[in-house]
């Protein structure tokens, strides 16, 4: 494919609002993580929280979006409001157009927390949930989509991708081939997810979550830190009047399905295998132009597993892999977007980060992770997000110049 | 990039191997076809969800009523293709997802427990139609799963049609709703179970450009139009209708605000 340019990008997670933020925690190695609870839950575990959501009580919901005010929307506002995005995302608007600018993003459960609190307060006679539940602006799976849409004022094709914890790669790749067929000419893609009682349970009952902090491809990883995260980018096709200077390139896309079980990845990462050839070839690479991969690492025993044997199936061992979910936590259906923007910094910056809280690498493990930065110009990055139901992304990335 | 920008034409094409259908009085597309054409013979009983034989015994089980839609419209219109299902790329899309499953998890959490079962939890996933779909086909090929409020027949179509002109081969397009329980139901209501299933491919009966938003193309029948908007899934019925009396129309299918899709049907299916 022709490389896309991708004209802006933010953040926000644990590790604080905007690109600058995040990019000083990977440098100095410090998570977001902490030892909490969320809300009326205390399960023990380790979360990447974000700050400043309650700081938005404050502002002016405008009028006809205030049904949509949620934690997951707030995130969304947040990052609208991080590095300038909703701006740049306005100026595009007006060199395009509004009705030639898409919005793609991903979640995996939207605003359910507001159902959730809201079973708890349900009519004592009759059942019925309280008036003050807009489930369908807050809570329905396309609820992000609808309020960055009616938020940033553009009219173009929108909809949700939801699956699982691939969701907000998926994008990329659905953005990408409206703009190549000519339907839109920019795209506001990304994910966002936030902190809810269904993960935080959720993993729990099934086993995947962990005590203790997440260690991706340690030997004694127990399981994954849940975190929640919103990031967008702002993809455009070249030329048109006064175009905006690339901050990095979508170079390629691959999908794939496990189609092997619900919730466990398939045990040699065949599928995983499948996306990222798909995206190197659609990307014209071979495995060795690629300089850094940011593996999915969620820290399970099982999905690391099968990652590993999948990455060195189609890279050599010695290519340069970390997870950064020990930074951010597993964002779920926000991981893909937020690994898209780490990836994009890794490339501005040269500076691919070291995995987190890896002590002993499992020695069933063969990856390359990095145990220290390292600092070199990256030109090629890629990015792995697989989920639930044996979805696959695999994203590449090339730098500005 | 002068040749390329030559190349874009604003419009997707597709041709329509085969379809699934699955809703009030409808059992399936084969049987409904005629009363499409002629809304008089229809007789609007609630839609039954057969089991669908894709499944496993356990996993019949297990899969909640939007997977279980999902998959018999995606057979009927399998068979009908006569293709391989294990090889075709899928576009699941759907508004309410299971909202019967999360009901359940809503429950348990408002409880003092909070005990969630782990399958709860795993079918929870918007993408379990999806999910189930390539497991039970055993198929490795892409699936995405959309969701656009009212307007996720329209996403899920104009998806498919994009993945057809990139990839040049089959899509399956999977589109169903289902009803919420109480107390849900009074917060999004939804008249019915409605799954439909088009098998898209590289060729010309079927075309769609993206418009500025115009009053979505109705039925033309009462009972069959509140069906169409009581239903996000149903939004596909106008379209439906067109296919089952095999004229050429010009349909405008709803979108979200701002937006419709223009939907061409140029030539009669076979």
């Amino acid at each position: 494919m022709r490389p896309l340019a991708i004209t802006h990008h933010t953040l926000v997670t644990a590790l604080g609002h905007g690109r600058q933020a995040t990019f000083e925690a990977l440098r100095d190695g410090r998570t977001g993580l902490a030892r909490r609870g969320f809300e009326t839950a205390d399960i023990g575990s380790w979360l990447g929280v974000v700050d400043g959501v309650d700081g938005l009580d404050d502002i002016d919901w405008r009028e006809d979006l205030a049904a949509f005010d949620c934690r997951n929307n707030r995130l969304a506002e947040l990052a609208l409001r991080s590095d300038g995005f909703a701006d740049a995302v306005r100026a595009a608007s007006a060199r395009w157009g509004a009705a030639r600018v898409g919005v793609f993003l991903g979640t995996s459960t939207s605003g359910i927390l507001q159902t959730e609190v809201a079973y708890r307060h349900r009519d004592a006679a009759t059942g019925a949930l309280p008036e003050s539940l807009h489930y369908g602006e807050t809570h329905n799976t396309a609820s992000v989509a609808r309020y960055v849409r009616a938020a940033l004022g553009v009219t173009g094709p929108a909809c949700v991708v939801s699956t699982a914890c691939s969701s907000s790669a998926k994008v990329y790749a659905a953005a990408e081939r409206l703009i190549r067929l000519g339907l839109i000419d920019a795209a506001v893609v990304g994910g966002v997810d936030s902190l809810c009682m269904t993960t935080l349970y959720g993993f729990k009952a099934l086993e995947l979550s962990s005590g203790e902090i997440c260690r991706p491809w340690d030997a004694t990883r127990a399981g994954l830190s849940i975190g929640e995260a919103a990031a967008f980018a702002l993809l455009e096709r070249e030329g048109g009047a006064a175009p905006a200077r690339a901050m990095g390139w979508l170079l390629g896309a691959g999908e794939s399905s496990d189609g092997h079980h619900m919730s466990s990845p398939h045990p040699e990462g065949a599928g995983a295998a499948l996306a990222m050839r798909a995206a190197l070839a659609q990307a014209g690479l071979r495995p060795d132009d690629v300089d850094y991969l940011n593996l999915h690492g969620t820290g399970t025993p099982g999905n690391d597993a099968a990652e590993d044997r999948a990455v060195c199936a189609v890279f050599s061992r010695s290519l340069p892999c970390s997870s950064t979910k020990g930074y951010t936590g597993h964002t779920l259906g926000a991981a893909g977007g937020v690994e898209a923007s780490i990836a994009l910094l890794a490339l501005q910056h040269g500076l691919a980060p070291p995995s987190l809280n890896l002590q002993q690498q499992d020695p069933a493990l063969h990856a390359s992770l990095l145990r220290e930065p390292l600092h070199k110009r990256l030109k090629v990055v890629a990015s792995n997000s697989f989920g639930f139901g044996g979805s696959n992304a695999s994203l590449v990335f090339g730098a500005a110049s | 990039m002068v040749a390329d920008m030559g190349l874009l034409t604003n419009t997707l094409s597709a041709d329509i191997l085969g379809i699934g259908l699955l809703g009030p009085g409808m059992a399936d597309w084969v049987g409904s076809a005629a009363l499409l054409r002629d809304p008089a013979l229809w007789q609007p009983t609630a839609t039954l969800v057969p089991p669908p034989r894709r499944l496993p015994a356990t996993e019949r089980r297990r899969a909640g009523a939007v997977v279980k839609a999902s998959m018999v419209v995606a057979d009927q219109a399998v068979a009908a293709a006569g293709l391989d299902a294990a090889a075709l790329a899928t576009v699941f899309s759907s508004s309410t997802g299971e909202p019967a499953n999360c009901h359940a998890l809503c429950e348990a959490l408002a409880g003092p427990e909070r005990m969630v079962s782990p399958t709860r939890f795993t079918n929870s996933v918007h993408n379990a139609p999806g999910g189930y779909w390539h497991i039970a086909v055993q198929g490795m090929a892409p699936s995405t799963s959309l969701a656009a409020f009212d307007g996720s027949f329209g996403a899920g179509l104009l998806e498919a049609m994009a993945q057809v002109a990139t990839s040049q081969a089959p899509v399956l397009l999977v589109v169903a709703d289902v009803p919420y329980p109480a107390p849900l139901a009074a917060k999004r209501p939804t008249a019915d179970t409605f799954a439909v299933a088009l098998l898209l491919a590289p060729g010309q009966q079927l075309r769609l450009a993206l418009s500025e938003e115009t009053a979505p193309t109705p039925c033309g029948h009462a009972g069959l139009d509140a069906l169409r908007v009581g239903i996000p899934a149903a939004r596909a019925l106008p379209l439906l209708q067109a296919i089952a009396r095999g004229d050429p129309a010009a349909l405008t299918v709803e979108g979200l605000p701002g937006m419709s899709l223009n939907v061409h049907l140029l030539t009669p299916l076979p």
